[in-house]
């Protein structure tokens, strides 16, 4: 059943309206498991969409084994999506930093409290994120250090190459991730793909995973999938590359390829002169699990995060 | 005065972004003064480049006081600015939400780390910004509620308003909360424009400024008093929303005194033009805050009231 998780009008005979699909099993007990899968916080991040898409249809095509209540949120931000814009249009602040939200803030703030208040008291959230269209990511869940013990169980079954344990930071304490923690919502936020695309093959291993955590909690019923386990890891064993000029970043190795401490990940060139301006090496040994997608780098431009290991 | 160049982004397929300052007296390091950091923010440049203009003349006469120096800098985003962009112009970052920066992070990062080194130590810390919601302020002093605040000293600006501000977590990654967690007393004029120049309001932050460094004993210059501001906290400001959507057609502006059931605006149909709805003033006092665009989402907040305050 599609309803409405807030409407706010807008100037000219429209309604910004969050939507919601409430699919419930045929015969309730009033004892179901709640899971909240949600996506589209930013406009430009498309990989969720295909993932609502896959678990609305697996589910209207297996009604049976359905035991619990799935409560799909496509789009949180449906004008940005819309707009092809990452924000909120006209509001200068990123929607993941406005949560909890405020009944008597802004519009904005009062869409973030709306949706809060709308999940709140589920057991369990997957916020689905797509990188941006800057950065390719390999399937990974982030979770903040301080929730790790109880969110680690959930990102372990959701069939994720890599789950990143990483520092908390003041500023991520404006997420709807750690909103929805802090008041007990278990909420896990996966990162695949890339902005402004869909990775049709990330897109089925994330669905497999939901399905089997979805098992886990007696929500499902149906046959799933042995989930594969993930690369677990901390801070520390990530290291950074950066653009040091700007120019046109073309890379020469793939994701998920164990590089070597100084070899090459790519180069940055220069088309006016046909320079080299940067050789660009791997700060450590280990796995390439972000990579630049978009060509143009200015300085400072993040071009590949390594998990230092081996992972072959 | 000495202009030099505290930051440079080399850039590809444009002219490299230089970020420059203008330094007057030489010594402590007394105040800064930071302008536009989003593109946008013209009337902060405008404020900035009149303060240089100043400090310039009121050097060649003598007029810095001892063994101080002063530093403003009046762009740090300019080529969002020239290509007419609030935020940074490749990734839409935006500078004021990364202090106190890294230097071996990402692009507006290493922005805001070049600039924050060249502008930390200083005993007073003034900026120019604008705020998340557009529309018309009464000019006033802005600070946040870190623990080192101090309004007494806001005071001395003379502006009409010192607003205490309560920081949210993405308040944490301002310049103004990161001058003040690293010993800056910081201090965020606002005044009645962003993107156009108002002459009054740019004359008055101008003033404001000149005064302060004169009764910080920085500087040496005869200026009007000033005002002996009203201190509020920013949650004590009564907040009146729109329930229509429509063309808005707004009746009173920033520093006007209302009455409460005033009528402060009307929502109009946007293909009919019949009057949807009259937006009334909850409170007796000062508007504070007003919306400028001519059209606005139900639940928009169009005006911030001062309660119960007077002319």
């Amino acid at each position: 059943m599609i309803k409405e998780v807030v409407s706010v009008g807008l100037a000219v005979d429209e309604r910004l309206r969050v939507r919601k699909n409430v699919l419930t099993p045929q015969f309730m007990t009033g004892k179901e498991k709640r899971i909240c899968i949600v996506t589209g916080t930013h406009g430009d991040e498309l990989e969720g969409q295909y993932v609502c898409y896959e678990i609305n249809r697996i589910i209207r095509e297996n009604p049976d084994f359905l035991k619990g209540i799935v409560e799909i949120y496509p789009a949180l931000n449906p004008l940005g999506v819309d707009s092809i814009s990452r924000g909120i249009p006209m509001f200068d602040l990123d929607m993941n930093r406005i949560f909890p939200g405020d009944e008597n803030g802004a519009v904005a703030e009062h869409v973030a409290a709306r949706i809060i208040n709308d999940i709140k008291d589920a057991d369990l959230c997957i916020d689905i994120h797509a990188s941006n269209i800057f950065l390719r990511e390999i399937p990974q869940a982030r979770i903040n250090v301080n929730t790790a013990e109880r969110l680690l169980p959930f990102a372990r079954r959701l069939n994720l190459d890599f789950v990143w344990v990483h520092a908390a930071a003041t500023v991520l304490e404006s997420t709807l991730a750690h909103s929805l923690n802090s008041i007990g919502v278990p909420t896990v936020v996966v990162e695949m793909g890339v902005g402004m695309r869909i990775t049709e093959e990330f897109c089925h291993q994330l669905t497999d995973g939901i399905f089997c955590v979805m098992k886990d909690m007696g929500v499902w019923t149906g046959p799933v999938i042995t989930p594969k386990e993930p690369i677990i890891s901390q801070d520390g064993e990530v290291g950074f590359v950066n653009a040091e000029a700007p120019g046109i970043f073309v890379p020469c190795v793939e994701h998920w390829r164990n590089v070597a401490q100084g070899e090459r990940i790519g180069r940055i060139l220069n088309s006016l002169d046909g320079q080299i301006l940067q050789d660009v090496r791997a700060p450590i040994h280990g796995m390439v699990f972000t990579l630049r997608e978009y060509p143009v780098v200015s300085c400072g431009s993040l071009i590949a995060r390594v998990l230092g290991g081996d992972f072959q | 005065m000495k202009k030099e160049c505290i930051y440079t982004l080399k850039n590809q397929y444009r002219d490299d972004l230089n970020i420059y300052g203008y330094r007057f007296g030489k010594g402590e390091k007394a105040a800064c003064v930071v302008g536009a950091i989003r593109g946008n923010e013209v009337q902060q440049l405008y404020i900035c480049s009149q303060l240089v203009k100043s400090l310039k003349r009121l050097e060649e006469k003598g007029a810095i006081v001892g063994q101080n120096e002063i530093l403003v800098i009046p762009s740090v985003n300019h080529s969002s600015m020239n290509i007419s962009k609030r935020f940074w112009a490749t990734d839409n970052t935006d500078i004021n939400r990364m202090f106190p920066g890294y230097d071996a992070g990402e692009t507006t990062q290493r922005i805001a780390a070049g600039l924050f080194k060249a502008i930390e130590g200083y005993s007073y810390g003034i900026q120019f910004p604008s705020f998340y919601l557009p529309g018309d302020f009464v000019p006033h002093v802005r600070m946040m509620e870190t623990g080192f605040q101090s309004p007494s000293l806001a005071n001395l600006f003379g502006m009409p308003y010192v607003v205490i501000r309560k920081p949210k977590p993405i308040d944490t990654t301002t310049l103004n909360y990161n001058w003040q967690i690293w010993n800056t007393n910081a201090f965020s004029l606002y005044t009645s424009a962003t993107d156009t120049i108002d002459e009054p309001s740019a004359r008055q932050a101008v003033a404001s400024v000149l005064r302060f460094l004169t009764r910080m004993g920085i500087l040496r210059y005869t200026s009007h008093s000033g005002y002996l501001a009203s201190v509020l906290q920013e949650e004590d400001l009564t907040n009146v929303r729109t329930e229509h959507s429509g063309i808005y057609r707004r009746l009173v502006g920033p520093g006007e005194e209302v009455h409460r059931e005033q009528i402060l605006a009307l929502v109009m149909d946007p293909l009919e033009g019949e009057v949807l709805g009259k937006i009334l003033a909850p409170t007796d006092g000062i508007i504070f805050f007003a919306h400028k665009a001519p059209l606005v989402m139900e639940g928009t907040i169009v005006f911030k009231i001062i309660r119960r305050l007077h002319e």
